[in-house]
């Protein structure tokens, strides 16, 4: 819960994102958070609102938006997930997402660190960011300066599991040893990207051309904590088609409600080559407040309504 | 049956015939992933402690326990007598079996002891307990510190944090399944 001066801090950190983006000629936008239909995903339960459901990401207008002919485009907004409730984990959450054409997932890794490094300018005064080029945390002093490490899924299987990703996929030990070995051990020193996903947790992610075994996805972790999910973006509308019919599959078999999403696929005819990330803001002020719990640094958390 | 989804810290489940408290949880989704429901469990009956990850479709009976409203009386040495408010029948629970329990035990505060067959094994409390504010610093007005909260500690010897405007002998309103601070009440 947060009084007025980590309001104060939390608006400063909304401001100075808002600020990095405009000055890189980012469209603000504000999509509906109510739809009809939502983009399917297996692992993703999304509440109902009179027949429609709530957005459990703004993913599907902003890409719309994106065939529309925005290039460069980000929204901060409210999301929903049921279910999902912890210490980084709140029902409802504040998302940042951004899209740019004519990129891939590497010039989104790059966009991240100048992020974060902007920010730490912007936001020098807070108590986190008052050593110059690092995050302090708990009792972790987090070196920001450039370049993060980039780890290969691959790589941190081997590193820090002993076993080989494929066979953690093939036993359904991947979330299991990632949540215990691996992310604890994440940006601890500094940033990691975990990067290059294996084909089947692709999601909307393009398949690697080098190596097709992988999907052009990662995730940005600091300090143990998963704050950025990225991809280059899938444009191949039969490829989606079939990955979304694989998860309708899963859901059906959930007894859950699940439909093709048809104006999307029609839309992503017309997508770009892009590539686009969601990152966590209340996760991001836990970080920059120097608290544990996503609780601690939102207005209201659940059980306090 | 509860399903992974319902499990928290505190909630009580039967495995094997027995009841079964959460001590410890903990939620975790990785990205795209399924949610993983980390937990550690302690048997009711023996005390003995383990782990175990379940998943979203895991499913958990009900302990069979029968719950008696009963009125906290005194405690003596370590053992909390408790009264049941028709019979006026007297029982007792030991330290160990309240743990954290006693951070938000008053005198006379009615609350549910669960017994399974006919022996108590834990109690629950209400949701939302009124404590007194026994030892806190003054609020220094215009303070520009920056801090939003301040530690205090209540009538029961429990420390959490409050917004700066509580005081020493307010009473205020704090939420058992966290330990939380919910808001100042006027009695």
């Amino acid at each position: 819960m947060l009084g007025p001066s980590g309001l104060r801090r939390r608006s400063e950190l909304m401001g100075a994102l808002r600020a990095f983006f405009l000055a890189r000629d980012y469209l603000e936008v504000d999509t509906p958070v109510r739809l009809p239909c939502l983009l399917p995903e297996a692992h993703i339960v999304a509440f109902s609102s009179d027949g429609w459901w709530l957005q459990p990401s703004p993913e599907l207008c902003m890409k719309r938006l994106l065939a529309r002919g925005c290039e460069r485009l980000f929204q901060i907004c409210h999301c929903f997930r049921k279910e999902e409730c912890g210490r980084l984990h709140q029902s409802e959450f504040c998302m940042l997402e951004w899209y740019c054409s004519g990129t891939d997932y590497l010039g989104l890794m790059a966009e991240c660190e100048e992020l974060l490094t902007s920010l730490g300018r912007a936001l020098s005064h807070f108590p986190s960011l008052q050593v110059s080029g690092h995050l302090q945390w708990q009792d972790k002093k987090i070196d920001l300066s450039l370049p993060w490490e980039r780890l290969s899924v691959h790589d941190a299987f081997r590193r820090y599991t002993g076993m080989e990703v494929e066979e953690a996929l093939a036993r359904d030990l991947f979330e299991e040893l990632l949540v215990s070995r691996i992310e604890p051990r994440l940006g601890q020193q500094g940033p990691v990207f975990l990067y290059d996903y294996p084909l089947a947790l692709g999601s909307l992610a393009r398949r690697s051309t080098a190596r097709p075994k992988v999907a052009e996805r990662f995730e940005l972790y600091i300090a143990g904590v998963e704050l950025a999910n990225g991809f280059s973006e899938l444009t191949d509308v039969k490829e989606q088609r079939h990955r979304f019919a694989s998860e309708i599959a899963s859901l059906h078999s959930q007894g859950r409600e699940a439909a093709m999403p048809e104006r999307f696929l029609n839309d992503l005819e017309h997508m770009p080559a892009s590539a686009g990330i969601a990152l966590g803001v209340d996760r991001l002020f836990m970080l920059l407040s120097g608290v544990t719990d996503i609780r601690q640094a939102i207005p209201f958390p659940e059980e306090t309504l | 049956m509860y399903t992974a989804s319902d499990l928290r810290k505190g909630l009580k489940i039967q495995i094997d015939g027995e009841p079964y408290i959460v001590t410890e949880f903990d939620f975790s989704k990785p990205g795209k992933g399924q949610a993983l429901y980390r937990t550690k469990m302690r048997n009711m009956i023996t005390g003995v402690q383990f782990t175990q990850t379940y998943r979203s479709n895991d499913k958990f009976e009900r302990p069979n326990l029968e719950e008696r409203t009963m009125q906290f009386l005194y405690s003596q040495d370590d053992e909390f007598h408790f009264m049941d408010t028709t019979s006026y029948e007297q029982i007792f629970l030991t330290r160990e079996q309240l743990g954290e329990h006693l951070n938000f035990l008053i005198d006379n505060m009615e609350v549910q002891v669960l017994f399974f067959g006919d022996r108590p094994i834990d109690i629950s409390l209400p949701t939302f307990v009124n404590l007194e504010v026994t030892v806190a610093d003054p609020w220094a007005r215009g303070d520009t510190s920056g801090t939003d909260t301040k530690p205090v500690t209540v009538q029961t010897g429990f420390q959490l944090q409050v917004p700066p405007f509580v005081e020493q002998g307010d009473k205020i309103q704090i939420d058992t399944r966290t330990g939380t601070y919910i808001t100042r009440v006027k009695e």
